[in-house]
């Protein structure tokens, strides 16, 4: 618990949990906006798969080749490891709740590395899927499904390796870290929108 | 005040102009930013109207003067100017401007990314504009932009070439402009509003510019969504999105496309509600009728336009048709709540006309006529009969182009000695509200017959039926007339910005926030704020002291929480007098 000057109410067990028991600052509800724009943009993509999904025939790409199927090992490790790293993400902020600087900087560290394993393997899956982005309206949202989620991992990756040489300049205490609430939040949104949507449609939709 | 001093130092004259120049380049103040958005919005809304006037003069009379590509070009890009490039960014501009004045905050919550939005709408709208350079030319598929005339894998015989993906991508920035936009209006009423400022004490454009926020934020991403599928489309997956030759969906499309374009609608027409709200609240010298019903209505715009976008695509037989006619009827009732109070406003109000009010009048009338005209197409048989027709054209123009604009106008003349610290001329703003008034209704009253009687929509040229001729003659006739009126306009401002008469800190004797600083007001923007005790401070801050010694009237000690503040009650004939 931060020590500070001003008592405040108590606060939601939850809200708690996921931003801390500081005053919500603009930066926090700014990033909660824009999360819920990301997931109208995903919502429209998702959309417009499962559309396509429900008016053609084979759901296989054109050219022969099959479909990338979830069923195996490195799609399910790779998604575990994705997922699991909004712990250490958000253990980096229950770190710099207390003033741990640290701590925070170790379990970015951990978030850093996964996730880029994740990116990297996403190269080798696209590189061996055996078709192309015009290999039919399967091909097409599978590309551009996991795709865009890349983009998202990498966008999120940047957003917290900046926010992680902050923190070796010496940025963030314990009251001062709306940035590292904020790409946590931001992290567990592209953790989640993986694990809960894109993954078991893309990989598992037949 | 301190740029300049500080330019006077720098020794030679150039260095002051460069120095302004700069300041505003790198400028993060929300009113600065508001200023650019509405030079920037103001000159691209010419460019649109020029357009129009192209497309008036090929048909003014039967027979061609350009072909039907340059017309197809013509007719995509003034929608797609006038909608992304005016009617959008011009409301944002007065949402910047005078939003954080109403609300008494010192800017916005993020300048930085306010200023960054800025700059990304103004690089997509140059990209949309530059694309006449392309090779093929413009975007030509309308600004609705239906595959598969979009793509070119299908079996089209003119495909469209490099400019279809610069409006795409050119789209793309100004749907992240929008939504950075909305993100930070959001956090700023939310976060930063000033003590005493509760939610029912907002300012109805303040209400407006929530309401927007929110329809920006949730429907603008899905845009995006179709726009990046439509470019996939073009440049690599061969129509497996869109083209049904190629296993895609063109209903697909138009979901995804209306489902923001619908919203978009109110995301340019509730600005505008917002702004003549705020005026008749000042010039009929009365609150605002119905304060609450006033938000109430506005949110239940805002809910019910997410569920109405599959009225555009009645005809396409892929929707559920009596969902969605029920739904877009029951839109009148929340919108006939907004015109009864406003009548109701200026019921028995001492009301004076300036021209602010007379452009507020004007948007009530043409509503109108927009509102009854949507109701009409909200019936599926009625709109089997009208699709595409001009009676379509006529119908939108009233409510989202002009309707829209007349409410931005108002806004002009209204927050103009707010902006500039000096009034615009009233003697050239009646003549321009005159003018345009005439103009627009010979328009697109002549564009609802002509609908009536069948004429359809996007062709460069019709078979001379009986009267047609004339109708559309007459349609050019108003189309000059109203840019005669622009023009107008155009010289007023430029006019009261050098000879206009000097303005004080609250020429109109305002009742929101923005009235209690400076014209223009200091970079911080409040050196003190009144106390806010209603949803009208300042009203209550010219008249409090008087109304309490007046036995009828109960002052609002800001403890009973009821809303409808201090000034919910008109002052009694005493008051009056004493004022």
């Amino acid at each position: 618990m931060a020590a500070s000057a001003i008592p405040h109410k108590r606060v939601h067990p939850v809200r708690s949990f996921l931003v801390g028991d500081e005053p919500m600052t603009t930066g926090l509800w700014g990033i909660i906006f824009f999360i819920f724009s990301e997931i109208m943009f995903f919502s429209g993509l998702i959309a417009a798969m499962l559309a396509l999904h429900s008016d053609t025939l084979v759901w296989e790409p054109t050219n022969g080749a099959h479909r990338v199927e979830g069923a195996h090992v490195l799609p399910i490790l790779f998604t575990v490891l994705l997922v699991s790293t909004s712990i250490p993400m958000q253990f980096a902020a229950f770190a710099i709740r207390k003033g741990n600087r640290k701590a925070m900087l170790i379990n970015m560290a951990i978030v850093l590395v996964v996730g880029t394993a994740f990116i990297i393997n996403q190269y080798f899956e696209w590189s061996h899927a055996g078709f192309g982005i015009s290999d039919g309206p399967y091909a097409a949202t599978f590309y551009t499904l996991t795709g865009f989620h890349g983009a998202h991992v990498i966008g999120g990756l940047v957003f917290i390796f900046a926010q992680w040489l902050r923190g070796l300049l010496g940025h963030f205490d314990a009251k001062r870290n709306t940035a590292i609430e904020a790409a946590t939040l931001y992290w567990h949104f592209v953790g989640f929108v993986w694990l809960l949507v894109i993954f078991p449609l893309v990989f598992f939709l037949s | 005040m301190a740029t300049l001093a500080g330019a006077q130092t720098s020794g030679y004259a150039g260095a002051n102009a460069w120095r302004v120049i700069l300041e505003w380049l790198t400028t993060v103040d929300h009113k600065k930013i508001g200023i650019m958005y509405l030079w920037t919005a103001g000159a691209f809304g010419l460019v649109g109207m020029a357009f129009s006037l192209v497309m008036r003069t090929e048909l003014a009379q039967t027979g061609t003067i350009i072909s039907a590509e340059t017309y197809n070009s013509i007719f995509t890009m003034h929608g797609s100017v006038m909608i992304f490039l005016f009617l959008l960014p011009i409301g944002a501009a007065f949402m910047n401007y005078s939003m954080p004045l109403q609300i008494g905050a010192l800017d916005m919550a993020f300048p930085r990314i306010n200023a960054l939005s800025f700059w990304i709408f103004l690089f997509g709208g140059v990209l949309i504009t530059l694309s006449f350079a392309a090779e093929g030319g413009t975007a030509s598929a309308g600004w609705t932009a239906y595959p598969p005339v979009t793509l070119d894998t299908g079996n089209n015989a003119e495909p469209p070439g490099a400019g279809m993906d610069m409006w795409l991508v050119g789209v793309i920035l100004l749907g992240q402009a929008s939504i950075f936009g909305s993100v930070n209006f959001l956090v700023t009423i939310f976060k930063m509003r000033a003590p005493g400022m509760t939610m029912w004490r907002l300012p109805l454009f303040t209400w407006t510019t929530l309401v927007t926020g929110l329809l920006i934020l949730l429907s603008t991403p899905v845009l995006a969504a179709a726009l990046v599928l439509g470019f996939i489309d073009r440049n690599g997956a061969g129509g497996a999105f869109f083209d049904p030759a190629a296993g895609g969906q063109p209903l697909l499309w138009q979901n995804l496309f209306w489902f923001y374009s619908h919203p978009a609608v109110y995301i340019m027409i509730l600005p505008a509600m917002g702004i003549v709200s705020d005026v008749f609240g000042v010039f009929t010298r009365r609150p605002v009728f119905g304060y609450r019903s006033m938000v109430l209505a506005l949110i239940a715009i805002g809910l019910l336009g997410f569920i109405v976008w599959a009225h555009h695509m009645f005809t396409t037989g892929g929707v559920f048709l009596p969902f969605f006619m029920g739904a877009t009827f029951l839109i009148a009732v929340p919108t006939g709540v907004k015109m009864f109070n406003w009548i109701a406003t200026m019921w028995r109000g001492s009301n004076i006309f300036p021209t602010a009010m007379l452009f507020s009048v004007g948007f009530l009338m043409l509503f109108l006529i927009g509102g009854i005209t949507g109701v009409f197409h909200a019936a599926v048989p009625v709109d089997f009969a009208l699709h595409d027709t001009y009676f379509v054209v006529g119908h939108f123009h009233y409510t989202m182009s002009i309707a829209a604009t007349f409410g931005f106008l108002a806004g002009c003349y209204y927050w103009f000695p707010k902006m500039f610290g000096k009034f615009m001329n009233e003697g050239l703003g009646k003549l321009h509200f005159w003018l345009v008034f005439i103009g627009v209704n010979l328009i697109f009253f002549t564009q609802l017959l002509l609908g009536l009687d069948g004429m359809p929509r996007r062709i460069n040229d019709y078979v001379d039926n009986p009267g047609w001729e004339l109708m559309n003659m007459l349609t050019t006739i108003g189309a000059f007339v109203s840019a005669a009126g622009m023009m107008v306009f155009l010289y007023n401002v430029f006019y009261s910005l050098k000879w206009g008469e000097r303005a004080g800190a609250d020429p109109w004797e305002g009742t929101t926030l923005e009235w209690a600083t400076t014209s223009p007001p200091p970079a911080h923007n409040f050196d003190s704020l009144p106390e806010i005790r209603s949803e009208r401070p300042l009203f209550d801050l010219r008249f409090g002291e008087k109304l309490q010694d007046d036995p009828h009237y109960h002052v609002n000690n800001g403890h009973n929480g009821n809303g409808r503040g201090g000034g919910a009650k008109a002052p009694t004939a005493s008051t009056r007098e004493e004022a």
